[in-house]
Order: structure tokens, then C-alpha cells, then sequence
């Protein structure tokens, strides 16, 4: 087995890496017997409840809580002027309170937290709180968004002017020169309705101020990083070296529990106020409170094309609807600008993007944070393009792929790139040349791809630490226990850790005791977001087994008189290549590195390569390496009723390397069944006329797939290995659920001849354009309008092929050209 | 519990139940108003009943009562004695774990693990009552529970092979189910 660079040539001779083996701790899932936060129970333990707002914008004028004060078996009262410090997930918009202050901002906006003997104390505490607010105008949507507003109207006191948070303007090459070298020019409008993750597990948390002055946080949360970060922040003058979170197995994240939450600081105050552990578990209601999902997102997309499909150039421009606080927002901002340009070349691209803060629960990142919605717009405008020019739309984007090893105009470096035989797969698979354009009315095949990050390149807080780092510690009985900050969300990055670790020192992965996700036992992982994990985790946990593969060879050489390129690592024992018979247990080998160097520790850690984007805003985008999906969507569309049906669909994703091909394929699917939702029914909707309230913050209204509308998936796992990949491994997590929409809206359109270039793609949409069509009009339902915004001038990066080096040119030149 | 809120109202009846919980009869006092789920977890500290809305809307804490699979949230632990009820905790036979335990384990139909036991559950009393589901019956007895990691695929596939293990017959996961397709 060869050591090489990130182990990429290892192939044949892998005993753990690219099979099909059991989940670490698949066995205590399946007996129900797995730690979720609320199974968390510590003696003398409160439980909190929080009143929240029922204003959507409004001051607060008072609060009383005389009355919960009162009652028997309350312990503690907290509101906001007791927590003034802010908190947020980006350093940028450092804008959310424990509890609110002077102000709500969106109907579900936390107000007053206590703490009581049991949950119906509690809950009947908060009942009798009285808050009295003076409302304020509200703001529900984009439209409203734009108005001018000054003063207390302004649902946050910052960003460019009125509730825009932020204004993105970045140019790569002069884009309306491209539109005149092009043959045609397409234009067109999307609208992508927001939608929510809906874990099935409520977020809970359990904090324990000890009597040592010590606070621990038991949390289902993605990020315990970032929490922990949080807590020291507001919690302060409490260290943060006296804090420790540990983020509890989650069930099921998506994005959902990767924010810092108010729940989680106000319980660790409560229990610093009352010296017990205190509780809180989220109703199903609160937990659409909490959000931070899929931002609603207006766009216009205008391209150049050549008569074969190659693009010439392109402007696009987002606007998103992003709640009452920053989130993620501003990444989620760039995002929407940022991968359209990863899969078929662009060489001049424009990107405006506007965020506007609305009196709604807080977008952020929900499985392909910001780039769904772009990306339904390209793949749809790309469709309607391919029908114009007379190409076929698989073909088209054959030939127009990004090449490996290139950059692209936005200076996002591409390494592995296996689109082109993930098109061939779902093209051969679905009889794609066969059956399109010979189905029977009402019955249509779209095709639609993409692409996603392996981990964002740049962290969230700059700095030249590592993303991840990995501890092993190998002690004289063979056992062997790694560390990681990492968190289990259900995808398996425990089972990861186990699989590389266990490749590596040639022992079985259920051998090892993986820790994960404390942050007072294990080195730091910034999280399970952006597809991260299994690169960059997988990575560290490489480098740390190789060094103590290398102190265990060591010692073994010398033991058996062999030279240490002889020693190999399999099956649990460690033996010279030349004379297997000369060997020794794993255990055996490692008391003799023991005996020969002392206690045997290493440590790995992962920092991505740098980014040639240079410029300010090129944060966003880079990754150490980019997945590719093509996905087939197949549409029943009954004419009558605008019913839509989706029996089957066809994917393929370049993974890169399978680590476990079994956890690959449940990616797969799992991507397709989330990205299924948001194409026909998954929608985050308020009534703006009555104050803002959430249209269902319950499971039962909030439609999503049960077993009834799931369809069948016929999946294709393409290795392209990346050299920047542990084995060459890429992401799956994300990356598949991306085409889905746009496959389906575009065999809605070889179904029934119509555009719906709106997400969800729901019957009645279906309905209006196939009665506006039949009146004679354009078969069509979609925005036709998108704001107009006074735009400050763009921040100018010529392409690298017009002598680009990734950095802006000064702003002057910018004004004159502009 | 050894601490009271001490006011009197509606919500402090309290019940002296009698249940027979996985084989085993418990004797205890529990807030009159509270459902079998808050009781199965919070009295006998059988937590992994899971729960996702408490509002009968998800299925994650579906349970067996005398084999019929039964949303935990919407009934009280009052109507559930000298009933038999099973939960996730008394599904495996000791250390041995139940066919389908075993095939979900085996084949990753248990991603995040929450919606696990409810699906565990309600297969399990399908089963019981028709040792072959086809697929559709099979979405048909599921369609009560979400799962949000699966896409319910690898659910259907874990439950074939367990029929088919529990019929007595030889099963295999389909190579196309692990590898996906050529």
C-alpha cells in the first residue's frame, strides 16, 4: 500500500476504503438507543420555555412578568437587557440578541426565556408574561423591501440603505460587448419560493453551569465551533476555555442547526442564574421559527450564445428575501452568483445580487446554500436556449463543459471535473434520444445538471488555522481512538474518520473509539456545512495516521530487522511485504513504538490550497475540489388538472471516490427525495396580510414527500478522483439535490409545452400557463418584473484569458468604464 | 419527582398508571394529562421513542400497542393499559438484534437515525400481518412516516431483505442498491 499524496494511486489492495461496510453506530440507531439532545437527562435539571413574539415589527414597550415570578416552581426569569452582547454566525452581521431588546422583528422572534421545575410549569410561566409592543410598518417581501425606510422602520440599523443588507457587484470581463459578438441573446425571469430544511428531530439543548464554574452545552447543532464561539462571546467575562459544547448526533441538520440559536445561550444562562442543568426542547412550531433556510430568491439571467450553445457571456442578478436577521445571508448572497460559471464555460460573466431584510424568520443555509436557485435558472434558461437554437439540450452542454484543470472567469479553480460522463449516464439510462419527443402528450423527459462545493475554501472567521484537525492516540492494547471536532449528522462522518483511520494502520474500522464534536476533548473541525467533512476531516484524519503509520514502521523495522519500506499494515497485523511470515500483531507493534518513542500520539490536520481569487467577495466559491450531478427527471402532467407526477429519475454524480459507496448511494437518494420537495411542493410562505404569521408551521400543512410522492431513483456513481480528495473522495451530500428542480421543470415543458420558471412547481402554476397558452398567450408562469436598483459601480476582474490575475482593478477604472 | 409547582389546576391531576412495556409491568404516577410518549420517556426513561411534532403529524414516535403500530403522541398512556406495548428498546431479543434492525443497520436506511424506530416499528406490525409486502403496500402502510435523509429507498430495500429473511428465504442486497448502476 503506498503512502503517496493524499493516498490517491491506492486502489486494488483497499480493504476499507470504497466498500460497503456498517455504519459505526448503525447498531444504536437502529435499537433507538442513539444520544439525540432531548435524550440528554442530568439530575436536578429544569426545563425552559421562551415566550416569543406574536408582532412581526414592533418596539417593545414592556414586559411583565410579575405573574410568572409568582408561581410556584418557577427558578429564573431572564430577558434580553440581561444579555446586551450580540451574536451571529458571520463576523459581519453580528445582529441577533437572546432574547430581543428594544425591539421584535419577525412574529416568533424570541422575548423572555424560563426556567422551571418541569416543562408545564414552564409553559404556563411564559403564558402569563404580558409584553406590550407598538408595532411598526412591516416588511414582507422583496416589493416592500425596496420602499424607502428610515428610522425605527428599518428592521436592522445596518447595510447600504432602507432594509437592503447587502449589494453585490462584481464584473469579469466587459459582458455587453459579449452580448453583441452573440447570435442570440436570451433573457429571461425566475422565482424561487423559499423553503425550510425540517429535520425531524427539534432542536434541544442542555446546559450545566457546574459548581466549578465550568458551563457545558449539550446541543443538537451542526457547527459546536461556532456555538462555542457564540456563548463565549455573550457570555463574557466567562472564558471561553470554561466553556465546552458538545453537539449531540443530530437528526437530520440540512443546514437547519448551523447558526448559534438564541434556545442555546438562554439556557446556558438560566443554569448560570440557578447553578442547575436547564433544559429546552423546540415545538415543531418553533423549529420553523428558527429557520435559516432556503432564501425565496428573484432572478433575471441574460446571456449570449453562439448558434452551437456556447455562451458568449452572461449578467445575472438575484434578489433575495432574506428575513429578519444576516444568518448566513451574505454568503448566501455570493452563493447565488457564485457556481453558475463551474460547469460549462463562460468567459464573461456579470453578477448583481441584492439581500433585503423582510419581518420573517432568518434565511440561511439549507443543502446547496444559495446556489438551488441560481442554478434552477441556468439549467431552465439553458433548456429554453437548447429548444431556440434547435440543439439538443444533453448535447449542448457536452460540449460546452468546463475543461479539468482550469479556472474560470471568476477565478474558481477547477480540478476533477466528470460531468461530461454523468450527462452519458442518465442520457443512455433514461433513453433520453430514444423516448424524448416520441412520449405521449402530457409525459416528458428534462435534463438538468450541476455542480457543488467539497468544503468551502475560505472559513468563516479568516485566519491561517486548519479547517480541521484530527488527534490519534494508539495505546499498548492495539486500540486505537481518534478525535475529531467533527458532528455526525446522520451522513456518517464518524464512520468516515473510522474507514480512513482504519485504512491506513490496516485494522478494522470497528476497532477504533471515534470521538467527535466536544469541544473540550476534540481539536477543531469549523463544522458539518458546505459539503465539508469528508474532505477535509477525511484529509486530517489521513495525515494523522500516516504519521503514526510511519512511528509504528519504525519500530517494527527495528524489531524484526527489516528495512521500513518492507512493513506493511493489513488485517490487523503488521508484517514485512517480502516475508509475510515475518510479523506481528498490530498491538505487538504498537508496544514496540511505545517502548521505542513513548506514549504514541499524532496529530493531522487540513487547510484548503489558496485561492487565485484575489479580489474582495472571492471568499466565496472556492473549494478544494467541485462534485457533478446530471439528473433525468421524467413528468406524468395530467392537462385537465395541472397535477403533476414525477414516477422516476435518473441520476448521476462524480463523487470523485467512493469512501463507503453504500453511504454515497443513500446521499444520492436522500439529495433527490429533498430536492423532489422543493420541486413540487416544499414552500416557507407567510400571509402578508395579517401580519406576517407563517401560512403552516406545522408538518401536516407544510407539504413535503411522504412514501406516496417519492419516485424511483436509478443512480450512477461516477470516480473522478481529485487529487486535492482523501482517496480522491469529493462531496454528495449536497450536489445531487441541485438539478432536480430544473429537470423537472424542463419535462414539464417537454410534457405539456409550458414554463413554470418558478420552484415549486405546483399544479396550479402548471394550470395558469396551460391556460394562457390556450387563450393564445405565452404558455408561461413566472415573475416578469424584477426591482430596480441604483447599483454602485462594479468591482472589475478581468478574466485570467484577458490578462486577469484575480485581482480587481482600481475602482477609478471602474467609473470610467461604467 | 420530588419538587412540585404546589398550585392547584387543571394540570395537576395526577395518574397512577400500570403499563406493560416491553414484557415488563411498570407501576407509576404521572401527570394525568400527560400522552404515552411524554410518559415512555420522560417516567421509564425509554427515550428512544423519538418525537417530531407531537401533533400526530410525522410518525417518528409510533409505537406497538397489542402489534398495532399507534402514534404515541395522540393517545394516553390511561387507554394503554392491560395493553402490550412495544417499543423501540423491546424490538431486538438481547444483544440479538430483530431482522429488520439488522437489515436497516446493514444497508443505511438508517441515515440520522431519528425517524428510525417509528419506521422500525410500523414495518415491523406490516410484516406481521403480510410477510410480503409488495412495494406498494409497502409505501401505502409507510406513507404516516417522514424520513428526511432517506428518500425512503433504502428503507424499502432493508425491509425486502428482512421479509425475506424472516420467510426463511436467502436475501441479498441488489448490487445496483450499493454500487448504484452501471
Amino acid at each position: 500500500m503506498g503512502t503517496s499524496e493524499n493516498g490517491k494511486e491506492r486502489s486494488s489492495d483497499l480493504k476499507v476504503i470504497g466498500h460497503p461496510i456498517r455504519k459505526i453506530d448503525a447498531r444504536s440507531k437502529v435499537t433507538g438507543q442513539t444520544r439525540f439532545a432531548d435524550d440528554v437527562v442530568l439530575p436536578r435539571m429544569l426545563h425552559a420555555k421562551l415566550l416569543r413574539s406574536t408582532e412581526a415589527h414592533a418596539k417593545i414597550v414592556s414586559i411583565d412578568t410579575s405573574a410568572a415570578e409568582a408561581m410556584p416552581g418557577v427558578k429564573a426569569i431572564l430577558t434580553g437587557d440581561a444579555l446586551p452582547e450580540t451574536f451571529g454566525i458571520l463576523p459581519v452581521s453580528q445582529d441577533e440578541h437572546t432574547l430581543c431588546i428594544d425591539k421584535v422583528r419577525f412574529v416568533g422572534d424570541p422575548v423572555v426565556a424560563v426556567a422551571a421545575i418541569d416543562e408545564d410549569t414552564a409553559e404556563e410561566a411564559v403564558r402569563r408574561i404580558v409584553v406590550t409592543y407598538e408595532p411598526l410598518t412591516h416588511v414582507s417581501s422583496i416589493d416592500d423591501g425596496m420602499k424607502p425606510a428610515e428610522g425605527d422602520d428599518r428592521i436592522q440599523s445596518y447595510g447600504p440603505f432602507g432594509n437592503v443588507h447587502k449589494l453585490v457587484n462584481l464584473e469579469f470581463g466587459d459582458v455587453e460587448e459579449s452580448f453583441e459578438d452573440a447570435d442570440h441573446v436570451q433573457e429571461d425571469m425566475f422565482f424561487f419560493e423559499g423553503n425550510t430544511h425540517l429535520p425531524m428531530e427539534q432542536h434541544a439543548a442542555v446546559a450545566y453551569f457546574d459548581p466549578d464554574h465550568k458551563l457545558t452545552l449539550w446541543s443538537s447543532t451542526q457547527t459546536p465551533h461556532y456555538v462555542h464561539r457564540a456563548l463565549a462571546k455573550v457570555l463574557a467575562p466567562l472564558s471561553a476555555a470554561h466553556i465546552r459544547v458538545i453537539a449531540c448526533p443530530n437528526g437530520g441538520g440540512f443546514g437547519g442547526k448551523s447558526d448559534p440559536f438564541n434556545h442555546e445561550i438562554a439556557v446556558s444562562k438560566l443554569s448560570m442564574m440557578t447553578g442547575r442543568p436547564v433544559k429546552i426542547c423546540l415545538t415543531r412550531e418553533e423549529v420553523f421559527y428558527c429557520h435559516r433556510g432556503r432564501h425565496p430568491v428573484l432572478m433575471w439571467m441574460k446571456t449570449g450564445f453562439k448558434k452551437n450553445g456556447a455562451m458568449t457571456g452572461m449578467h445575472f442578478r438575484s434578489f433575495l428575501d432574506g428575513g429578519a436577521y444576516g444568518s448566513y445571508g451574505v454568503a448566501s448572497t455570493f452563493y447565488t452568483g457564485a457556481l453558475q460559471t463551474v460547469t460549462y464555460h463562460i468567459p464573461r460573466y456579470k453578477f448583481q445580487g441584492a439581500r433585503f431584510f423582510t419581518n420573517k424568520p432568518p434565511c440561511g443555509p439549507k443543502r446547496g446554500h444559495g446556489t438551488p436557485q441560481p442554478r434552477f435558472a441556468l439549467e431552465v434558461h439553458l433548456d429554453k436556449v437548447a429548444c431556440k437554437l434547435g440543439l439538443d439540450p444533453a448535447q449542448m452542454r457536452k460540449d460546452h463543459l468546463v475543461p479539468r484543470d482550469s479556472v474560470t472567469a471568476n477565478y474558481l479553480r477547477v480540478g476533477s471535473m466528470g460531468l461530461g460522463p454523468c450527462i452519458d449516464k442518465v442520457v443512455e439510462g433514461s433513453g433520453w434520444k430514444e423516448r424524448r419527443g416520441n412520449l405521449p402528450e402530457g409525459v416528458g423527459l428534462g435534463l438538468a445538471c450541476g455542480s457543488y462545493l467539497s468544503g468551502a475554501g475560505l472559513p468563516i472567521y479568516w485566519n491561517a488555522m486548519p479547517h480541521s484537525g484530527v488527534q490519534l492516540k494508539l495505546d499498548r492494547s492495539g486500540g486505537v481512538a481518534c478525535f475529531c471536532g467533527s458532528t455526525d449528522i446522520g451522513q456518517g462522518s464518524d464512520s468516515v474518520l473510522a474507514y480512513v483511520v482504519a485504512e491506513v494502520l490496516g485494522i478494522d474500522p470497528f476497532d477504533i473509539r471515534v470521538v467527535t464534536a466536544d469541544t473540550d476533548l476534540t481539536p477543531v473541525d469549523l463544522g458539518s456545512y458546505s459539503s465539508r467533512v469528508t474532505l477535509m476531516t477525511g484529509n486530517a484524519a489521513l495525515q494523522a495516521a500516516e504519521r503514526a503509520r510511519e512511528l509504528l514502521a519504525k519500530a517494527v523495522a527495528e524489531k524484526l530487522e527489516i528495512p521500513v519500506p518492507n512493513v506493511t499494515f493489513a488485517e490487523g497485523r503488521v508484517f514485512d511485504a517480502e516475508d509475510p511470515g515475518r510479523s506481528m500483531t498490530f498491538a505487538e507493534a504498537v508496544q514496540a513504538a511505545e517502548s521505542k518513542f513513548g506514549t504514541i500520539g499524532t496529530v493531522g490536520s487540513y487547510v484548503p490550497p489558496a485561492s487565485p481569487a484575489k479580489f474582495k467577495g472571492g471568499g466565496v466559491g472556492p473549494s478544494p475540489a467541485y462534485s457533478y450531478t446530471a439528473i433525468v427527471a421524467e413528468a406524468h402532467v395530467d392537462p385537465e388538472t395541472g397535477i403533476l407526477r414525477v414516477p422516476k429519475i435518473w441520476c448521476a454524480h462524480d463523487v470523485g471516490k467512493c469512501i463507503n459507496p453504500a453511504l454515497v448511494m443513500g446521499q444520492i437518494e436522500g439529495s433527490v427525495y429533498m430536492g423532489l420537495g422543493e420541486a413540487l411542493m416544499e414552500e416557507m410562505t407567510y400571509r402578508g396580510n395579517r401580519n406576517v404569521v407563517h401560512h403552516h408551521p406545522s408538518m401536516l400543512e407544510y407539504k413535503s414527500p411522504t412514501t406516496m410522492e417519492m419516485c424511483d431513483v436509478v443512480s450512477y456513481v461516477i470516480e473522478d478522483p481529485d487529487p486535492n480528495g482523501p482517496f480522491g473522495a469529493k462531496e454528495v451530500g449536497q450536489g445531487p439535490l441541485l438539478p432536480v428542480m430544473p429537470a423537472v421543470a424542463n419535462a414539464v415543458f417537454d410534457a405539456v409545452g409550458v414554463r413554470v420558471d418558478e420552484v415549486p412547481i405546483s399544479p396550479e402554476k402548471i394550470l395558469r400557463a396551460l391556460q394562457a397558452k390556450a387563450r393564445g398567450q405565452e404558455g408561461r408562469t413566472g415573475p416578469s418584473k424584477v426591482p430596480e436598483i441604483a447599483w454602485k459601480p462594479p468591482m472589475r476582474v478581468p478574466p485570467p484569458w484577458e490578462g486577469g490575475t484575480g485581482e480587481a482593478l482600481p475602482r477609478e477604472d471602474a467609473r470610467v468604464k461604467h | 419527582m420530588t419538587e412540585t409547582n404546589g398550585t392547584a389546576g387543571p394540570r395537576e391531576g395526577r395518574a397512577l398508571l400500570t403499563l406493560q412495556v416491553n414484557g415488563e409491568v411498570h407501576e407509576f404516577v404521572a401527570p394525568a394529562h400527560h400522552t404515552l410518549l411524554e410518559v415512555l420517556r420522560e417516567e421509564l426513561g425509554l427515550t428512544g421513542t423519538k418525537h417530531g411534532c407531537e401533533l400526530g403529524e410525522c410518525g417518528t414516535c409510533a409505537v406497538l400497542i397489542d402489534g398495532e403500530a399507534i402514534l404515541s403522541c395522540l393517545i394516553m398512556p390511561q387507554d394503554c393499559e392491560g395493553k402490550e406495548i412495544t417499543t423501540i428498546e423491546g424490538m431486538a431479543d438481547g444483544p440479538e438484534l430483530h431482522p429488520l434492525q439488522q437489515a436497516f443497520a446493514d444497508n443505511g436506511a438508517a441515515q440520522c437515525g431519528y425517524c428510525t424506530p417509528g419506521f422500525l416499528l410500523t414495518a415491523g406490525s406490516l410484516l406481521q400481518k403480510n410477510p410480503s409486502p409488495s412495494r406498494e403496500e409497502m409505501k401505502e402502510a409507510l406513507s404516516g412516516n417522514l424520513c428526511r435523509c432517506t428518500g425512503y429507498l433504502k428503507i424499502y430495500e432493508a425491509i425486502d431483505f428482512a421479509a425475506a429473511r424472516l420467510r426463511g428465504e436467502s436475501a441479498e442486497f441488489p448490487e445496483e442498491t450499493i454500487h448504484g448502476y452501471e
